[in-house]
């Protein structure tokens, strides 16, 4: 299972990358191995500000409907649309071309409540 | 469900050794999926898949005098079956309610092959055990005996429109399979096997079951053989998905104890004209009246998120039912499914809307299946 080192991980599988005042965030290699197929994603709403753990948006399998959480308290400054087009991204590119969304976020110390890649590996046995 | 430890098919370490994922489904350790849902989905509809199936139980009534026994618990004629012939039918209780839904097979003369879902396998047998026992009081001929088998058989599903091919290759090039809806036995290496030319896929098909001890020598041959064919382990998430494009209804999620076979659109597997059978006088009744709701297909009007079980059913803005199945059609690339809902407004072509995380999507009622072959 892939897990880059170079980013931050929540308990709910979602990645941070680091971008300055922002984070870009998407799903783990692991989540989407888990969710199957990705058929279909329910971007946040622009401007929309969110809570840590507020379910912002969601990713759809042919089998389930799972809710994608803002990792911390933020904006959501810009979304993936080619996900709409093409879901199965998130499967084939879960840190790259599948990200979900950027969110501006409030204070950056939230960010010291995430895991490192050392973490989520422990998690994920 | 009682608090037993999961069970296991005897083919689970072979699903485990091919790297499927793993659910629990009816109390059964089940694989949900080996290399994808869409995947394997596309094998049976264009070439051909294999299904673990041995979850599924396995009834045998055998024995002078249970025809008539038996054809009081089911809704279907089984007086119609030949030797070597099965029929869909029900077992229903006192309201008409669909305990199970089956394939029932005349094995013998007097002797029947039930194969019932996994869920229900011990109340289906308790249920028919307790009536016969009570027919045996009333009628002390009666001579019948029931006798669940499901733990020494297993059983799988090959389906796709290469299956005849398949079936060449694994039994003989002189062998042909039943004929649709039969049954019959064919020799496997030192055994013998059942072949039952049924599925729940809408493709050409078999259904073959088989003592546990010889699954895994024949899922691996099958497995061998269908490799020419392009064959893939299927599990219970294409299962899903073959079954509710041909709008084939899940028991436990369109069939309950609640919903009768007119409601679920499934009359044609009952036969009012026998003279007895447990739920018949509350079918009447809903054939005369007509039923307060019906089960009905649907397709998305728009590419959107897919319909799902429970999500609310709207008419221009009134409330009319519930979804009780639906998915992403990896057929039509497209949301599907089907829906209980009032029977004033069970009309095709309707135009419905699905509530979706409270926003309507908009959507038609259609024909039974949802996708037919080009």
């Amino acid at each position: 299972m892939n897990i880059p080192d170079d980013l931050l991980y929540t308990e709910t599988h979602e990645w941070i990358k680091r971008e300055g005042d922002n984070i870009r965030v998407g799903i783990t290699d692991h989540a989407q191995s888990e969710l199957t197929d990705v058929v279909y994603v329910e971007l946040p709403k622009m401007d929309r500000q969110a809570n840590a753990k507020e379910a912002i948006a969601v990713v759809e399998s042919v089998k389930a409907a799972s809710d994608i959480y803002a990792p911390v308290k933020g904006t959501v400054v810009e979304v993936n649309k080619a996900l709409e087009a093409d879901p199965g991204l998130l499967n084939r590119e879960p840190y790259g071309q599948g990200w979900i969304f950027v969110l501006k976020i409030d204070n950056p110390d939230n960010l010291k409540q995430l895991k490192d890649a050392d973490g989520y590996k422990k998690q994920i046995g | 469900m009682s608090e037993t430890a999961p069970k296991k098919t005897p083919l689970y370490d072979e699903h485990v050794r091919l790297g499927a994922k793993i659910v629990l489904f009816a109390g059964w350790l089940m694989p949900v999926q080996y290399t994808g849902i869409i995947d394997e989905h596309q094998a049976v509809r264009n070439g051909v898949g294999v299904f673990d199936i041995s979850h599924m139980g396995q009834l045998i009534v055998e024995g002078a005098g249970e025809c008539e026994w038996l054809n009081n618990m089911l809704t279907n004629n089984i007086e119609k079956l030949d030797v070597g012939m099965g029929q869909y039918t029900f077992l229903l209780n006192e309201r008409g309610g669909i305990i199970d839904d089956l394939i029932v097979y005349r094995i013998g003369d007097q002797n029947f092959l039930l194969v019932v879902n996994a869920a229900r396998t011990e109340e289906d047998f308790a249920w028919l055990q307790k009536h016969l026992r009570a027919v045996e009081a009333a009628v002390s001929a009666a001579k019948a005996r029931i006798h669940n088998r499901s733990a020494e058989f297993g059983g799988v599903a090959i389906q796709g429109p290469r299956l005849v091919e398949l079936f060449h290759a694994v039994f003989g090039a002189h062998k042909e399979p039943p004929a649709r809806n039969h049954i019959a036995d064919f020799p496997f290496e030192q055994t013998n096997v059942s072949v039952a030319r049924t599925g729940y896929t809408g493709e050409d098909g078999i259904e073959v079951f088989f003592r546990a001890g010889d699954a895994v020598k024949f899922w691996n041959a099958v497995l061998k053989k269908g490799k020419p064919f392009g064959i893939r382990p299927c599990g219970l998430g294409a299962r899903d998905t073959l079954r509710l494009e041909m709008c084939y209804p899940l028991n436990g999620s369109d069939l309950s104890p609640e919903r009768n076979p007119i409601e679920a659109g499934l009359g044609f597997f009952v036969d009012l004209t026998k003279s007895n059978f447990i739920g018949r006088d509350v079918l009447l009744k809903t054939k005369e009246i007509g039923p307060r709701e019906k089960l009905v297909p649907f397709r998305m009007k728009e590419k959107g998120p897919p319909p799902r079980p429970h999500y609310a059913v709207f008419e221009n803005g009134e409330h009319i039912g519930e979804v009780t199945s639906g998915t992403l059609s990896p057929s039509l690339n497209w949301g599907v499914g089907m829906a209980y809902v009032s029977a004033a407004h069970a009309k095709t072509g309707a135009q419905i809307d699905i509530e979706i995380r409270g926003q309507k999507f908009p959507a038609t009622i259609e024909k039974k299946p949802l996708y037919k072959k080009t």
